[in-house]
């Protein structure tokens, strides 16, 4: 060691080190991920063209502050216009925000019990039963989704099967249907909304339900009184997890909705890989983000918080 | 809070697992289907793997797919832990909500969104899409989930050892080195893991990103099952799937045997 001396070391001063330890990442995500939203911003101000890249750039930096000024006298709201007048877009969003929040309800509804039930568990189970929460999670999420159709389809697995407990006799058309789209979102965000539960749920404190016990309450009134509003900040987070990706899911309506099953994903997607229209595009995904940026910022306050209250436990 | 299960309780864990697995237990089981109507089962065979050994866009496919998992889920890790350190160690800086703003919002930022931006920054910048922007692109998002989860490590990280090393004389760097990193180690690596597992997995993302020459795995598979499904598939599905299982796993257990041990040394310690 260095150090061997006895001389008291004079301290270091870090921050260099300690800047660049801040810059490094700080300045990636800069460039990376907010530079681009901003260039979305000016994209959807711009007109298309049948170029390659399809569109009239607003803003000429090669001419300096005139192109810039130019630029600016070239903005045009025409793509929000459009997106205003034309219906489908209206409809697109309103139904993929309806779309979210029901099958967010129905992924608590399903994710609920189970978490609950993890959370009751003898401890020696619990890493294992956690551990087979996560694992489909990171099995991949468009095989996941593929998985489905050879169950869902009409002469799937699942039509099979009900056919041969005489429980139906005509298949079901279940594939390109709504009915579809909502458990394939079930079943592929459920991970994300089990796992804050099981958390929230898990650190309870058994004697809290003995004392509602004591004090006569029955076991159901108990639930609905101690343990479910405990559980709240995992059923928010759970929620904001499901919720939030969901709105903009392109993968589970692509393959699993029908024709007529309207997500803003999916619009996107089109406008930009069928009409290869990218100015519209760009507004479409900037109504998006006006729409998720306040469920998001809700977001990240909490999951900030609760991260600060993990590191005030004494460990 | 754990005690007896109650009949309740065992039925919704059975029905919620059972719920979570079946669908990937049929992928793999049809895999090994005989005939090519996926849902007619013809027979065991293995013909549809075969057979796969000789699809060469395919193979080429996966291999760019591990290439920029490999790349980029390691790139990542680094950024992410460092973004980590800054998160849980540096206390107030000037933009900090800014920051940390932008290590949560890709965490639940819809794929398209995220794939548009990106890729209009790259056609700005006068970047030809291909292999290195997937690469650039997975960095970005999963660096984020890497600095969560390795900062969920941290935060529980007795800061006494760390700030003894300092006090000590030994620099910050090698501090971190030898001190930090070991101990929040488990975290850094199922950080990669995650990071790799998202990168493989990214269909919408690479789209956008993707220029000629550099078709990931996904966009093969997507492209295959918007036709139908196919047996090939279910092959190519269930030989990711027992990939990752495996290396799931073995790391999860590694790393329990690693903190078991590291327990024990600090009682041992402790005790002495």
């Amino acid at each position: 060691m260095t150090i061997a001396t006895g001389q008291p070391v004079p301290p270091r001063k870090p921050r260099v080190g300690r800047a660049l330890v801040t810059l490094i990442p700080y300045l990636w995500l800069l460039v990376f991920f907010l530079a681009p939203f901003i260039i979305v911003a000016k994209m959807s101000l711009s007109t298309a063209a049948v170029a390659v890249p399809p569109y009239t750039p607003v803003f000429d930096f090669a001419e300096g502050f005139v192109g810039v000024v130019d630029g600016i006298r070239q903005f045009t709201f025409d793509n929000y216009i459009w997106l205003t007048e034309d219906a489908l877009y209206t409809r697109a969003y309103l139904s993929s925000v309806w779309i979210a929040l029901i099958s967010t309800i129905l992924t608590l509804l399903v994710a609920y019990p189970i978490a609950y039930g993890m959370a009751r568990a003898p401890r020696a189970w619990q890493p294992a039963l956690v551990m087979l929460v996560i694992l489909p999670f990171w099995t991949s999420f468009l095989i996941r989704v593929y998985a489905w159709t050879g169950i869902l389809k009409r002469e799937g697995l699942l039509n099979q099967f009900l056919l041969w407990t005489g429980l139906i006799d005509q298949p079901l058309t279940i594939l390109n249907t709504n009915l579809a789209v909502y458990i394939g979102i079930v079943y592929s965000y459920l991970p994300f909304m089990i796992l804050p539960l099981y958390a929230a749920l898990e650190r309870q404190d058994e004697s809290l339900l003995e004392a509602a016990s004591d004090l006569g309450s029955t076991p159901f009134k108990a639930f609905w009184q101690v343990t479910f509003p405990l559980s709240l900040p995992g059923v928010i987070a759970g929620c904001f997890l499901v919720f939030i990706p969901v709105t903009g899911e392109f993968v589970i309506p692509d393959l699993l909705g029908g024709s007529d099953t309207l997500m803003i994903g999916r619009t996107l997607w089109s406008e930009f890989f069928n009409n290869r229209d990218w100015p519209l595009a760009s507004a479409v995904a900037v109504i998006l983000l006006f729409i998720l940026v306040v469920p998001i910022v809700i977001f990240q306050n909490r999951a900030e918080k609760e991260e600060r209250s993990l590191g005030k436990k004494p460990a | 809070m754990s005690r007896r299960l109650s009949s309740f309780n065992v039925v919704s864990i059975t029905l919620g697992f059972a719920f979570l697995y079946l669908p990937i237990v049929l992928l793999v089981v049809y895999s090994f289907n005989d005939s090519r109507l996926v849902t007619v089962w013809g027979g065991f065979s293995t013909r549809w793997y075969s057979q796969l050994l000789q699809n060469e866009p395919l193979l080429e496919a996966a291999w760019v797919t591990l290439r920029v998992a490999l790349i980029s889920a390691t790139v990542a890790t680094v950024l992410g832990t460092l973004a980590a350190v800054v998160l849980v160690r540096h206390g107030r800086f000037w933009g900090r909500t800014l920051f940390s703003g932008m290590i949560y919002a890709p965490l639940v930022m819809p794929d398209v969104i995220t794939g548009l931006s990106m890729l209009l920054l790259f056609v700005a910048m006068g970047v030809d899409r291909g292999f290195w922007t997937i690469v650039l692109a997975h960095i970005t998002f999963s660096m984020c989930f890497v600095a969560v989860v390795v900062q969920s490590r941290l935060v529980t990280f007795d800061r006494s050892l760390e700030e003894a090393a300092l006090d000590l004389g030994c620099p910050p760097f090698r501090t971190f080195m030898q001190i930090t990193l070991p101990i929040i180690l488990p975290g850094v690596l199922a950080g990669w893991m995650l990071a790799f597992t998202l990168s493989l997995d990214d269909l919408v993302i690479a789209s956008f990103m993707t220029g000629p020459g550099a078709t990931t795995l996904p966009m093969k598979i997507y492209s295959q099952v918007r036709l139908g499904v196919t047996p090939e598939i279910n092959a190519v599905s269930t030989i990711l799937i027992g990939l990752v299982t495996v290396v799931v796993l073995a790391v999860s257990i590694m790393t329990k045997r690693r903190e078991v041990e590291r327990q024990r040394a600090e009682r041992l310690a402790a005790a002495q």
